[in-house]
């Protein structure tokens, strides 16, 4: 069936293009052919047989990618045995990836990609050490078609939340990654000792321990919740001693020390409309993620509501509205999570090449008013039905028919 | 990523629901006399019962003394009816004087250069607990659900409201003048609410709206029966058999009393603080708020009302108030919902985007509410969304009736629409100056008056009120 449909060329005219990795073309065509960007441009040939998607005076972008949530993994909240993303106690649970936990049959899918969204993280959720979060695209009857890559990256906890698996204190807290870490180390340095039972007990079972390496060799990054400003910097600090390709979640006083962030180098993981205060946040505010992005920070917007991910617009226009450019917003939710996560060259642009997931809307993504008129997930025109469209239809006019 | 979607799940699950705030006057509220908007409250009308004449925790709110302002060449959205280009609206002593093309302002009066920006009423929310859970969100901040007994109608919301909470300016800026808090919805009857003007002050007392009366939180669902399932209500049965019950008895202490206050004969009765609240739903005085989901259960709701002879002001969340919009247009029960909160429980599980549209459609009342600290700083964000989101479905929804969503309508669900939630001469000067399209993501309330008094002004530090809580705690 997959065959068929990428077999597939599909000929987007007219519209207002923003590639993302360019600035934006008027009058372009946005050519997909077998799941993937052919071309893009005012000088696109179209060749016969394709099928036309008529966008004057509409916009096309890549499709947005929301790097936050339990997309696949959570259906109802409330709803324990409809929950898959947390391996329950295990404070250390490096070794779970949550693929094999995804429900493609999910309502929150197509409830959200018929807003725009084609392409979300899903994240464990846990203690100190979450697991490994994928990436999946919103389409496809099985886990292995709607992965787009797995793992992305190692989910680590350094707030205020993190603080009983270090016997209540923060210190505590990073002295436990240390151990992990080390031991994980000590481990893959004496994997003979270890079958021998030679080596003391290590901090974690030896599979967990297994998957940090790719994180302690700096192959798999490794996200980091942190929010209050000394967090961030710890997070900082561990990432140096460890050389961890660092990912920073949240980060709501990052602002604080924006340059600090930028000059590591670190992207960071921004949900922008937070601003209510804790204890672990006093600093939050709005102009958070405007002012990481005027840093240089690499920074990516988020909605973290999985049920509401399909908000990650109304997110990034709420950044625009307190700081950021509009420019930097599309690609806070496009090209830069898809950098963050490692697969920009495949994805978050509008590009030959890329994986064709390409929205057509109304206009502004980031306005109310604008509207999605098609979706396409690896060169494939989405249904914009979701459950949500057929519970109107049925109630649209009382009595409804049964 | 998680501890953010954790703690808007614990919100939507411990404190979610809806509670009652009381009219101006029973049932009639739409025509109650304009609240004075210089003095406190009548007397004791902030608490008055038909058990005791003597005040009980009156309001002592006091207009804030502030110059006449005229707003000159906005768009100014009237929620009448009337979107006027090149607008003007002049306000003095707390009340709106003149709306218009042409309007004339005395001397002294403040001029605003509105060019570019528009006016809208002040936003009302009929359904917060701000001040009940305060930030920064402790257990120490956890006063909005007394989940020690299933029916607790003694307990009023204002006398947990911290009037410190850093969330009440957060809410300011985002151009809220009013608000009601209520109690959560653990309780099947959670307690009497608040309502407030959103200004600062040292005590509760000097926010509540003069002349407002008190509203009942009552709470349908799953809330109640998981709360109470070791010890009952546990099930949606026992959730209505513990309503019936209450007002089985509200009903005879009604009748005792007004016997009483008829003939004084021998003693008055006893004073049952509980009995009291649910008195006065039946008397008309207070009115019913109520966490609702599910359209049965709403059905169910309607019949209790009839049952006991009071009215369901609102149903507070209704994600399903479209599958039933016809009874709740007939009823003449308002929903404040939200634009698209759903799936978090089973009971949310078929919110749709259309609802607020959908109710609107069939000659309802919607309101967007938001029963949260964040949502209820862009009410307009999400009235907008829920309007555009209308018309893609083919409905009819124009941009007043939108606005409406989060000013005039919510004013009626609170018996203030004769006071607030329009801009028309003689309504009290709460008004919202914002720097674009209200309906727009990218629109920020630049000016906030408040009862003719300017709360918030974004470019000037002097009128950006900040909370106890705040001061050395800023980086």
């Amino acid at each position: 069936m997959i065959a068929f449909l990428l077999a597939q060329t599909i000929a987007i005219t007219g519209g207002t293009v923003y590639p993302v990795s360019g600035p934006k073309i008027e009058n372009a065509t946005v050519l997909i052919r077998d799941g993937r960007i052919a071309a893009v441009g005012t000088n696109v040939v179209v060749p016969a047989g394709a099928t036309r998607i008529d966008a004057s005076g509409k916009w096309v972008t890549p499709g947005l990618i929301d790097g936050a949530g339990q997309m696949g993994l959570r259906e109802i909240s409330a709803v324990q045995n409809t929950n898959e993303s947390t391996l329950r106690g295990d404070e250390v649970a490096a070794a779970f990836n949550v693929a094999e936990g995804l429900n493609p049959a999910s309502t929150l899918i197509p409830v959200t990609r018929v807003e725009g969204v084609t392409t979300t993280l899903a994240v464990p959720n846990g203690d100190l050490i979450w697991g490994q979060a994928v990436l999946i695209d919103l389409d496809g009857a099985t886990i292995e078609a709607m992965v787009a890559k797995s793992p992305v990256a190692m989910v680590a906890d350094l707030s205020e939340a993190s603080k009983s698996t270090g016997g209540g204190s923060r210190a505590g807290v990073v002295q436990r990654l240390r151990r992990v870490f080390n031991d994980a180390l000590e481990y893959s340095r004496r994997r003979t000792d270890y079958t021998r039972a030679q080596m003391q007990e290590l901090a974690a079972p030896a599979a967990d321990l297994d998957a940090l390496l790719p994180v302690l060799r700096g192959q798999l990054p490794l996200i980091v919740v942190a929010n209050r400003r000394s967090d961030i910097e710890t997070a900082l600090r561990i990432a140096r001693e460890y050389k961890l390709r660092l990912i920073l979640s949240g980060a709501a006083e990052g602002w604080e020390i924006a340059a600090e962030i930028a000059a590591a180098g670190v992207p960071v993981l921004v949900q922008p409309m937070d601003n209510i205060p804790g204890y672990d946040s006093l600093g939050i505010c709005y102009e958070n993620a405007g002012l990481l992005a005027k840093a240089g920070v690499k920074v990516s917007l988020v909605e973290t509501q999985t049920e509401n991910s399909r908000n990650v617009r109304q997110q990034a226009g709420n950044a625009v509205a307190y700081g950021m450019t509009w420019d930097q917003a599309l690609r806070a939710v496009t090209l830069s999570p898809a950098e963050a996560f490692g697969v920009g060259s495949q994805y978050g642009s509008l590009e030959a090449g890329k994986v064709a997931n390409v929205v057509v809307w109304t206009g502004d993504p980031f306005e109310f008013s604008t509207g999605v008129e098609h979706v396409f997930i690896r060169g494939k025109e989405m249904s914009l039905r979701s459950r949500q469209t057929e519970l109107l239809e049925r109630y649209k006019t009382l009595p409804p028919k049964y | 990523m998680g501890q953010l979607s954790a703690a808007l799940l614990l919100v939507a699950l411990t404190v979610g629901c809806a509670s009652a705030r009381a009219g101006q006057t029973g049932g009639g509220a739409a025509q109650s006399s304009p609240a004075p908007a210089q003095s406190p409250a009548r007397g004791a009308s902030s608490g008055d019962s038909t058990s005791v004449d003597r005040p009980q925790y009156p309001s002592t709110y006091k207009r804030h003394p502030n110059p006449p302002v005229v707003i000159r060449n906005a768009t100014i959205m009237t929620a009448t009816g009337q979107e006027i280009q090149g607008g003007s609206i002049l306000f003095r002593d707390g009340r709106i004087v003149s709306v218009g093309t042409s309007v004339a302002a005395p001397a002294d009066a403040v001029v605003v250069d509105g060019t570019g920006k528009w006016v809208t009423p002040g936003v009302i929310d009929t359904h917060s607990h701000i001040g009940v859970y305060a930030a920064p969100g402790t257990w120490a901040e956890s006063d909005g659900n007394e989940a020690t007994n299933p029916v607790t109608a003694e307990v009023w919301a204002e006398h947990s409201v911290w009037p410190q909470d850093p969330q009440i300016p957060l809410a300011i800026a985002g151009g809220v003048t009013t608000i009601e808090v209520l109690p959560g919805s653990a309780n099947l009857i959670g307690g009497r609410s608040a309502i407030l003007k959103l200004v600062p002050a040292r005590s509760v007392q000097e926010m509540k709206f003069p002349g407002a009366h008190y509203g009942l939180k009552m709470a349908c669902g799953e809330n109640p029966k998981r709360v109470y399932q070791n010890r009952g209500p546990s099930t949606r049965m026992g959730n209505m058999a513990g309503y019936r019950a209450a007002f089985i008895q509200a009903e005879q202490y009604r009748q005792k009393w007004d016997k009483w206050n008829k003939d004084h004969q021998g003693d008055a009765p006893q004073r049952d603080l509980k009995l009291e609240s649910l008195a006065e739903v039946l008397r008309g005085n207070i009115f019913v708020q109520n966490h609702c989901y599910r359209a049965d259960e709403m059905m169910q709701m309607i019949d209790l009302a009839h049952e006991f002879g009071f009215k369901i002001r609102s149903f507070h969340h209704a994600v399903e108030a479209y599958k039933i919009a016809d009874v709740l247009a007939r009823e003449g029960t308002a929903v404040s919902v939200w634009a698209d909160w759903w799936g978090f429980k089973e009971e949310a599980m078929d919110g749709i985007y259309e609802n607020a549209a959908l109710v609107q459609q069939a000659g309802g009342r919607p309101v967007i509410h938001s029963d949260d600290a964040s949502g209820i700083q862009r009410l307009n964000q999400e009235a907008a969304k829920a309007m555009y989101h209308g018309r893609r479905a083919g409905i009819q929804v124009t941009r007043d009736q939108a606005l409406r969503w989060f000013t005039a309508n919510p004013a009626w669900v609170l018996g203030l629409d004769s006071i607030v939630g329009t801009l028309e001469p003689g309504k009290m000067a709460d008004i919202v100056l914002w720097s674009g399209d209200p309906l727009s993501v990218y629109a920020r309330a630049m000016q906030v008056y408040n009862d003719g008094w300017l709360v918030y002004d974004r470019n000037d530090p002097a009128h950006q009120p900040k909370m106890d809580f705040t001061i050395g705690r800023e980086p």
